[in-house]
C-alpha cells in the first residue's frame, strides 16, 4: 500500500511531540512515554498517579479530533495487515515494551534527548529488528 | 491544575501524532520498507521530536524543579542488560508486524477505528503477560537463592 511522502506535516507533528515531551517535564517532571502512561494506568501506585496519566491519555485521544477541527480531516489510519497480525504484533509490543522499559516515545524521543545510554541501546535495537521484520514479512514471506 | 496541564500536554502529543502520520500503520510500515514502497516521512517525525525535546529538556533541566511537582523523575539506571535489549528487540518485531507502536496507537484510539482498539487490547494483554512472567522469574530466583 503506497503512502504519500509528507515531510512538512511529519516535521510539524514531530515538533509538537517534542513540545509535549518538554512540557510534561516542565510541569510534572515526567517522561512522555506511551508505555509508561499505559502501564501506569493498569496498576497505579496511587490515585494521583492514575489521575495525571488518565488526563494525558484523554488528551492524546482528543488529538485526532483536534486535527479534524483544524484541518477538516481525521488522520488516515490504513491497516494493510490481517487481524491476526494486528493482534500478534500487539502482544509482542506489549511484552517487549515491558521487558524493554519503553518504546518509541519513551526511549526513542525522551531517552535519546537525555542521551541515556539505555535508551540509545534500546532504540538502536528496536529500529534494527523493526527494519528486519518488515523486510522478512514483505519480501521473504510476501505477506 | 495538574490534570488540566496533563490533558493539554496529552492533546499536544495526540495532535502531533495525528499530524505526523505515526497513527497510520501503512505509513509507518512503509518507512521501514526501503526495499519496497519506501516513505521517508518518519525521519522527519523522529528528527523534529528529538531536536525539539533535546533543546526543550536543556532549558527545563536548568530549573531546580518542575512547576507542578516536587522533583524531576527520570530513570537513573545506566545498565544495558539482556532484559533491555531482548525486550526492545521483541518490541521491534511486534512494531514491524503491526505497524502501530504505543505512542501511535493511543492517540489513534480517538479515530474510533476498531483495529486500534484491537491492537491496544493486545498490547495490554502483552503487558500483563510480561508482568506475570517477570513475577514468576523473581519468585523462582527467590526459591533458588
Amino acid at each position: 500500500m503506497e503512502t504519500v511522502f509528507t515531510p512538512w506535516a511529519s516535521l510539524g507533528g514531530g515538533v509538537l511531540i517534542g513540545a509535549s515531551a518538554t512540557l510534561l517535564m516542565l510541569f510534572l517532571g515526567r517522561i512522555m512515554g506511551a508505555t509508561g502512561i499505559l502501564a501506569g494506568l493498569l496498576t497505579p501506585s496511587s490515585g494521583s498517579e492514575f489521575a495525571w496519566r488518565g488526563a494525558v491519555l484523554l488528551g492524546m485521544v482528543s488529538g485526532p479530533l483536534a486535527l479534524l477541527a483544524i484541518t477538516g480531516e481525521m488522520p488516515a489510519v490504513q491497516v494493510p495487515i490481517s487481524t491476526a497480525m494486528l493482534i500478534g504484533g500487539g502482544l509482542l509490543v506489549g511484552v517487549g515494551v515491558t521487558f524493554g522499559s519503553g518504546c518509541t516515545s519513551g526511549h526513542g524521543v525522551c531517552g535519546m534527548a537525555r542521551l541515556s545510554v539505555r535508551s540509545v541501546a534500546a532504540t538502536l535495537t528496536f529500529m534494527i529488528t523493526t527494519f528486519a521484520t518488515v523486510y522478512v514479512v514483505r519480501h521473504v514471506l510476501g505477506a | 491544575m495538574r490534570l488540566i496541564a496533563a490533558y493539554i500536554i496529552g492533546l499536544v502529543f495526540g495532535t502531533g501524532i495525528a499530524l505526523s502520520g505515526m497513527a497510520n500503520p501503512a505509513k509507518v510500515l512503509n518507512f521501514f520498507d526501503i526495499a519496497g514502497s519506501w516513505d521517508p516521512s518518519l525521519i522527519f517525525v523522529m528528527g523534529g521530536a528529538l531536536v525539539t525535546t533535546f533543546i526543550g529538556y536543556r532549558l527545563v533541566f536548568g530549573r531546580p524543579a518542575p512547576i507542578l511537582a516536587e522533583a524531576f523523575q527520570v530513570p537513573v539506571s545506566r545498565t544495558v542488560d539482556a532484559r533491555l535489549l531482548g525486550g526492545s528487540a521483541v518490541f521491534g518485531i511486534g512494531w514491524g508486524i503491526a505497524g502501530f507502536c504505543p505512542g501511535g496507537a493511543l492517540p489513534a484510539l480517538g479515530t474510533g477505528r476498531w483495529e486500534v482498539f484491537a491492537f491496544t487490547a493486545a498490547v495490554i494483554a502483552g503487558i500483563l503477560l510480561a508482568r506475570f512472567l517477570q513475577s514468576r522469574g523473581e519468585s523462582a530466583r527467590r526459591a533458588t537463592a
